[in-house]
């Protein structure tokens, strides 16, 4: 979390370039004073943090083109960045590139309630969308924990999920179209209002790219009807294999949950006295389970699930029995990460997924690093599509913890790779998982990423250092890691 | 095995000779003609992992299709996107390279939707993972998904991991009578709704909406919808005969068969001949004799794009134009993958 070194920017090098972006935007979009580019130095992984050369704040597509157009002239590099809520430092500027923040594009463009679909600007927030359609019983399915605040051009660069994405889908599923320029400057239209296009799948391939291959400027969603009605079962475990096999039961049982959290006794005990959703403090692990759909789907289905849950040991089923204290049993799972933040002055989130069928031994395996590094893990769970959330609890004041929990979070990574899972669910590799991607992908995997990389960027301009490694990254990262039982470029010399 | 298509990939690199990637050839007729020695790849079969509660399965290429839904239907699952087989021989491999999607397309999703992880050779015989068995990951472009529908010109899908879904409890089909433009109309309205329509048909003023999920579900919105109930056997063939084209308006006659995708509330675009809508009115099979320059302009005017599906002559091509920006980055992905060019040479492009 602390590798990055700081750039000193380059005095004679920031003028030349707000000189020629001077001609694009004007002075009040253009930032380029220590004081005024300070803002903009991290994004949500706040350990990580370089303040950008220049910041540019275009607010139209035109001079989304002309700035990028420039930028390739002059070779400099450029990190967009939409709300910076990420928790990868994926928008983390470069100290010699240009910041190019869309948070200006904030229009809903237009949305066409027979065909279900909004096309928006990239700034518009996540959840913006949701309400500007609520009226027409319509809703933009992803639920980033973040949707407050998080920009839906973020959500593409990142494929954000959320909690009902066993459901519902990944962004992924949820868009249809993009517009986008290259660092070249050309727009292209990828996508259409058609449920396929000709060709290649390049908005699957541009989705979750974080921000290397162009710059979203609009966005066309789908938008999914209103379920009728909502209810959730939460149910307490002394065991969280238990509460492990539970999912799996719900799963064998034919059911798809809306929704299916799962969290251990640390968080279930960080939780509770800051929000009183109701949640026994002597669960070893507890299971919200929900249904939605029409008044007799989600009463048939809440009946299985209390049945499920029954047959695998449950000590504890409640049901809610009404709105309030749906989003009351909610509202402790959706605080984890502000709880967990109350109880420790600092905390690492850690963002693998993993086989379900594995969580008990992946569990294990944190509680044995826990005791191996002297500091304290809170885990939740996405338990419905098997991303893992473990909270590592430290703080930064006292000499050495931060090192031992990048050490502890680099573990769980392995773990994670180890088990058939990914270092990363939802939250990006950014610039800090860059290096546990040499260990997740063998040196010709990561070879065809970069060649992808400059086939849409061909001096890597876009947000570099970001998402995928270099061979030197890999190198210096193989010191410490050894991948499948042989050393990384070993054709590599070592220093 | 790998290492002899390995090997056989290599030489013909190294020769610049084409490859014809092939399975059980039920797709032989899609996209344009292949040209090429074969590379055979059917015998790589087998289903590598199946763990229902993960809803996840890992198959070979060369696995058929029958074997694999065989596989999900024992386990009370399925292949949520519905896949089309076109023949007996049909693969898994060809199924996920032609990346086609049937009747339930709209309510479950496409082919790309639940691939989660490929195992491929590129052109140059690397053996490459991308994706995994899990169903979030982002870690890496996600290749898996680009690989989907190709057509086999970026590489050979050894294995394919996906998603699967439940079978639906309880299913029920009902056949109305409207109109085309009432119909489109219709089933968009329908898609505002939450009902649980898992497919639409549209014919000569025949409607056919099939609605599955939760029995309580199913039958709440038997009584909403009105029309007839199709009794369960008929039902499952005409949705079979849809899916496979077997039905006789895929059949009957020589005249060129397009797939329209446009938007799904485009309103009837008069062409002479007939039309077959699926999808909501997002996918309409036209069969008509009009030029294919006017059907790929009155697609592109309403926001979609227009195939060649079936044909005796295809010599106006299979697929879509591509806009200049995107073809060069077609062109780019394609060198990347596949740098000698031989894999399906023209399948999807004439010259590439």
């Amino acid at each position: 979390m602390s590798a990055v070194v700081l750039q000193p920017v380059n005095i004679d090098r920031r003028r030349a370039v707000a000189a020629a972006l001077a001609s694009i935007l004007p002075p009040s979009a253009l930032l380029q004073s220590d004081e005024s580019v300070k803002p903009y130095e991290c994004d949500g992984l706040s350990a990580y943090r370089q303040p950008p050369m220049v910041v540019a704040l275009p607010e139209t597509e035109a001079q989304v083109q002309a700035i990028l157009k420039t930028c390739h002239r002059l070779q400099v590099p450029v990190v967009a960045r939409g709300a910076g809520t990420g928790l990868s430092g994926g928008a983390l500027p470069s100290g010699d590139g240009v910041l190019l923040v869309l948070a200006k594009f904030m229009r809903i463009l237009d949305i066409d309630p027979l065909a279900r679909t909004a096309r928006v600007q990239p700034g518009v927030r996540n959840l913006a969308i949701s309400e500007a359609v609520a009226a027409l019983g319509l809703y933009y399915a992803p639920d980033p924990s973040s949707q407050i605040a998080c920009t839906i051009g973020g959500n593409v660069a990142e494929n954000s999920g959320g909690v009902h994405c066993l459901k519902y889908g990944l962004t992924v599923h949820n868009i249809l179209k993009v517009r986008a320029v290259t660092i070249e400057g050309e727009l292209l239209e990828i996508g259409s209002h058609a449920l396929d296009s000709a060709g290649y799948d390049l908005l699957a391939l541009l989705t979750g790219s974080e921000g290397l291959l162009a710059v979203v400027t609009e966005v066309t969603v789908k938008l999914l009807p209103k379920p009728e009605c909502a209810q959730v079962v939460m149910a307490a475990f002394d065991d969280v294999e238990k509460a492990g096999n539970a999912v799996a039961s719900i799963i064998a049982a034919g059911i798809i949950p809306a929704g299916l959290e799962m969290m251990d006794q640390p968080a279930i005990i960080a939780v509770e006295p800051f929000v009183n959703a109701g949640y026994p403090t002597d669960a070893a692990g507890l299971l919200l389970c929900e249904s939605d759909g029409t008044r007799e789907e989600v009463d048939e289905e809440i009946r299985r699930m209390e049945a499920v849950m029954q047959e695998s040991g449950a000590h504890l089923i409640r049901t809610s029995r009404d709105e309030a204290e749906r989003l009351r049993f909610w509202a402790g799972r959706k605080a984890a990460f502000p709880a967990v933040g109350r109880i420790s002055p600092d905390y690492y989130c850690m963002d693998g997924t993993i086989p379900r069928k594995r969580l008990a031994e992946v569990l294990r395996g944190i509680a044995n690093m826990e005791k191996k590094y002297g500091l304290r893990c809170a885990n939740v769970f996405h338990a419905g599509d098997g991303n893992l959330h473990p909270l590592i609890l430290y703080d930064a004041n006292k000499p050495g913890e931060l090192e031992r929990t990048e050490a502890f979070g680099g573990e769980i990574l392995d773990l994670t790779i180890k088990v058939g899972g990914t270092i990363t669910g939802e939250h990006g590799v950014g610039v800090e998982k860059v290096g546990h991607m040499c260990a997740q992908f063998a040196p010709k995997e990561l070879a065809l990423f970069r060649a992808v990389k400059t086939a849409f960027d061909e001096h890597g301009l876009l947000n570099p250092g970001k998402a995928v490694p270099t061979l030197h990254r890999c190198a210096e990262f193989g010191q410490m890691h050894v991948h499948a039982g042989q050393t990384a470029h070993p054709e590599l010399p070592r220093f | 095995m790998i290492d002899q298509f390995a090997a056989h990939i290599r030489d013909a690199a190294a020769g610049k000779r084409a490859l014809n990637i092939r399975g059980g050839g039920s797709k032989a007729f899609y996209g344009n003609a292949a040209t090429g020695e074969p590379l055979d790849v059917a015998a790589y079969r087998g289903i590598v992992d199946y763990e229902p509660t993960e809803l996840v399965v890992t198959a070979r290429c060369g696995t058929p299709l029958t074997e694999l839904e065989a596989a999900l239907t024992a386990k009370g699952q399925l292949l949520p996107f519905e896949p089309a087989h076109f023949g007996p021989g049909a693969t898994v491999g060809g199924c996920i390279a032609a990346g086609l999607s049937g009747p339930r397309r709209t309510a479950a999703g496409s082919a790309r939707d639940f691939v989660l992880g490929v195992r491929v050779l590129d052109g140059k015989g690397d053996d490459l993972r991308f994706g995994g068995q899990v169903m979030k990951n982002v870690a890496g472009f996600d290749v898996s998904r680009l690989m989907t529908g190709s057509l086999g010109t970026l590489g050979v899908i050894l294995e394919v991991s996906l998603k699967v879904l439940p079978l639906p409890v309880a299913e029920a089909t009902l056949h109305l009578k409207l109109d085309e433009a009432t119909a489109i109309r219709t089933f968009n309205e329908w898609g505002g709704k939450p009902l649980p329509v898992s497919a639409t048909a549209w014919h000569a003023g025949d409607v056919r909406v099939r609605l599955s999920g939760a029995r309580a579900a199913v039958d709440a919105a038997v009584r909403k919808l009105g029309g007839d109930a199709v009794e369960p056997t008929a039902a499952a063939a005409f949705w079979h005969s849809v899916r496979e084209q077997t039905d006789p308006f895929f059949t009957a006659g020589e005249t060129p068969l397009w797939r329209l995708s446009l938007p799904s509330a485009t309103p009837p675009l008069a062409f002479p001949g007939s039309q077959l809508i699926e999808w909501g009115g997002a996918q309409r099979w036209l069969k008509s004799e009009t030029p294919a320059a006017a059907i790929r302009a009155a697609a592109a005017a309403a926001g979609g794009h227009a195939t060649l599906f079936r044909a005796p002559d295809k010599s106006a091509g299979t697929f879509h134009p591509l806009a200049p920006g995107l073809l060069t980055l077609h062109r780019k992905l394609k060198q990347t993958f596949d740098p000698a060019g031989i894999f399906n040479h023209g399948r999807l492009y004439p010259d590439w």
